[in-house]
């Protein structure tokens, strides 16, 4: 059958998701699902206009990329300059202050989606009234939460600011260190309030967990499928957000890559390109384009690594093992009981950090043999996430090359956007919103960051157009 | 032989200098800060920028330029001038391609705390978007000639002050450009990363390389205090 002859439904812009995205289905006359497709309709060109610029910039202009977790392109920008500077065995104080960094951003931007993006759908129901079904609605209903989503994001903004100057685009991290250190003053601040936020994150997470479980039936399979997956593990095998070596299991657990050193990804990672989108797909070189396509993120992280090295998360983290036995869980929407183990474990990272005195240090900067070309790999709050840098002699950026968080689930977000298309949408006489918002649903699991950037909440439209098979409109719903 | 004093007023405030003494330095002496970007003391002022503009007896000069006079009247802080200060500091951004958000100079930068303190929040005026060209040739100095503002104190100082004639004009209008005195490159003058000519750049056009953003936010000059608050006696004026 040619495209001709099938029905094209779009989700366009989807909807509580970080930047701009679409969904197009194609339907054939029996409205079955022919095919469904996640496109990123925008286009950056950050690799393109760094080059030329000095390489300490780096790290404070390529985290414009985000307005939502900016923090992880400022160091692993950063990261890769240590190697560019000879620096990347740092100070105690400027590898702490570096954590505590990162960790105060994992926090907050995993509250802000938990809190605010995802939990509509998981207090509401995936097809409820989409007027009730949003942030509003939820604050609505369930304020308390509503609340200690804001407080415990202030909370990570304000490790943030404390640590890299500002709560958004700081420039704490420098090539070879940092620029501060954390002072008494400040870090009794964020003791004051460190038990409630240790609160706040064992109710998150009860509440992702309980939720996946009653729901375990519903959940099993939406979206869901087997798959590869990568993520950073330190030496040892311990889960470890900031650095370390990636680590990579098929859909069994068997290791498919273990102790990749960053510097060398391009020996085990490839990326694809297709014609419909300008988000690239990175596989496996040793499995091929075909099957060599991975999940990144907090899924797969806690798939990947061997324990956790904080209590109340490693606890977490074997219960949540047990359901599969130890081995690899698939279910895509164990994505939020996942991200709601590493909220615990970066505000539990958080206090142990906060009662460090290498914090209060000075000796802030090292550097050592310069080098022209480096690679780092960080995991961001969505996902792995690579720089690759080549710096000339004149201090100037040659190259840049970026493989965000987003772009390594790329493959996966459309596998789970065509899943749920043929297991809900298939065969539906009429294409309702709550149907639609499965799709949305899915992709949201992910918490991707589509443009790598920020977007006014709130002002943008849901437009859905159902054509019929000779590309005629038969109706348009928009959502102001 | 006691000097003869000049007495003038500054928006009605009485002021004080000595003969031969410009607006400016009168009025810095007396704590009234006048803004400015070309002028630097040390530097002979050459009134290029037009920032320092006031109106002296009705009529527009340049404050670094103007010798003070006996009984004339100087307006400053007048809604008028501030008006046309904005423009000349809103025409200077979008003349050339001043990314403050990713620029190490963001937060010690004179155009950029002018911009503050005149209250701007965005250029009104078209971007130009001028294809400028980098020079990083030198081991130690860094030029990004799209931050350029052509205020002409690196030339000044390299010929006056290091005696080298480093740092030169080329082209007229909107083609002016700083250029090196080299064949080509920076790297092939004698300039030396302690000349004053490389340290006295009010926006981060001549930079010296990996000293980027080793200032943490709140401890650069212009963080606590705007621009001009070192010269006012009392910060409460500022308006």
């Amino acid at each position: 059958m040619s495209d001709q002859n099938l029905k094209r439904v779009i989700i366009e812009p989807v909807t509580r998701v970080e930047g701009h995205g679409k969904v197009s289905i194609l339907l054939d006359q029996d409205n079955k699902v022919k095919q469904a497709r996640l496109h990123i309709v925008e286009f950056r060109g950050f690799e393109r206009f760094i080059q030329g610029r000095p390489y300490w910039e780096v790290p404070v202009l390529v985290q414009r990329l985000c307005g939502i977790c900016p923090v992880s392109h400022h160091l692993a920008a950063a990261k890769a300059m240590d190697w560019i500077v000879g620096g990347e065995n740092l100070t105690p104080t400027a590898e702490k202050m570096r954590r505590l960094m990162h960790y105060g951003q994992t926090f907050q931007s995993h509250a802000l989606h938990f809190f605010h993006l995802c939990s509509p759908d998981l207090l509401f129901g995936f097809d409820a009234d989409p007027s009730i079904r949003n942030v509003i609605g939820v604050a609505r209903k369930y304020p308390d939460l509503a609340v200690q989503g804001v407080m415990m994001r202030k909370y990570g903004q304000e490790i943030i600011k404390a640590t890299a100057g500002k709560k958004i685009h700081g420039t704490g991290a420098i090539p070879g260190g940092v620029n501060k250190n954390l002072s008494i003053e400040e870090r009794d601040v964020f003791l004051k309030d460190i038990d409630q936020m240790l609160e706040w994150g064992r109710g998150a997470l009860k509440i992702a967990r309980d939720y996946t479980i009653e729901n375990l039936d519903k959940v099993k399979d939406f979206g869901s499928f087997e798959s590869n997956h990568a993520g950073l593990v330190r030496k040892d095998g311990c889960l470890d957000l900031y650095d370390g070596y990636l680590r990579a299991v098929d859909s069994q657990g068997n290791r498919i890559l273990d102790d990749m050193d960053p510097q060398k990804y391009t020996e085990f990672i490839q990326e694809g390109v297709k014609s419909w989108t300008y988000m690239k797909f990175p596989f496996l070189k040793s499995i091929g384009p075909e099957d060599g396509w991975y999940r990144v993120g907090p899924l797969s992280r806690i798939n990947v690594c061997d324990f956790i090295d904080t209590p109340e998360a490693e606890a977490a983290r074997k219960e949540f093992k047990a359901i599969t036995d130890d081995k690899p869980n698939h279910i895509t929407m164990a994505y939020h009981w996942t991200r709601m183990i590493e909220v615990l474990h970066s505000i539990e990272k958080i206090n142990e950090l906060l009662h460090d005195t290498d914090l209060q240090g000075t000796d802030l900067v090292v550097k050592g043999q310069r080098r022209e070309e480096a690679a780092s790999i960080l995991e961001a709050p969505r996902g792995s996430l690579f720089h690759h840098y080549k710096v000339d002699e004149n201090d100037q950026v040659v190259m840049a090359n970026l493989i965000v968080s987003t772009t390594n689930n790329n493959e996966p977000m459309n596998r789970a956007v065509t899943k749920v298309a043929e297991d809900y949408l298939s065969g539906q006489a009429e294409i309702t919103e709550g149907l639609l918002n499965h799709i949305e649903v899915a992709i949201r699991a992910y918490d991707p960051c589509l443009s790598c950037a920020t977007h006014a909440m709130g002002k943008m439209p849901l437009i859905v157009s159902l054509f019929d098979h000779e590309g005629q409109l038969l109706d348009k719903k928009v959502k102001e | 032989m006691s000097e003869k004093t000049i007495t003038f007023t500054i928006d009605g405030v009485e002021v004080k200098g000595a003969p031969g003494q410009t607006i400016l330095d009168a009025a810095d002496a007396a704590g009234i800060y006048i803004p400015r970007l070309c002028h630097f003391k040390g530097l002979n002022p050459h009134g290029s920028c037009r920032v320092c503009t006031v109106i002296v007896n009705g009529r527009p000069q340049a404050a670094c330029t103007q010798p003070i006079a006996e009984g004339t009247t100087v307006e400053n802080d007048t809604e008028d001038i501030k008006k046309h200060r904005s423009n000349i500091v809103d025409m200077m951004f979008v003349e050339g391609n001043h990314f403050c958000m990713f620029c190490e100079k963001s937060g010690n930068c004179e155009l950029q705390a002018l911009a503050y303190r005149l209250g701007i929040c965005a250029p009104k005026y078209p971007f130009q978007f001028p294809d400028c060209t980098l020079d990083a040739s030198h081991p130690d100095i860094f030029i990004d000639r799209n931050r350029c503002i052509l205020c002409g104190r690196c030339v000044q100082a390299s010929k006056d002050l290091d005696g080298k004639c480093v740092f030169e004009f080329v082209g007229r209008g909107a083609e002016k450009k700083i250029a090196v005195n080299a064949e080509a490159k920076l790297s092939d003058t004698n300039v030396d990363v302690t000349d004053r000519a490389v340290n006295i750049c009010p926006v981060g056009a001549i930079l010296k390389k990996r000293e980027g953003f080793k200032i943490p936010i709140g401890e650069r000059m212009y963080d606590a205090q705007p621009i001009g608050s070192d010269i006012e006696s009392d910060t409460k004026s500022i308006k």
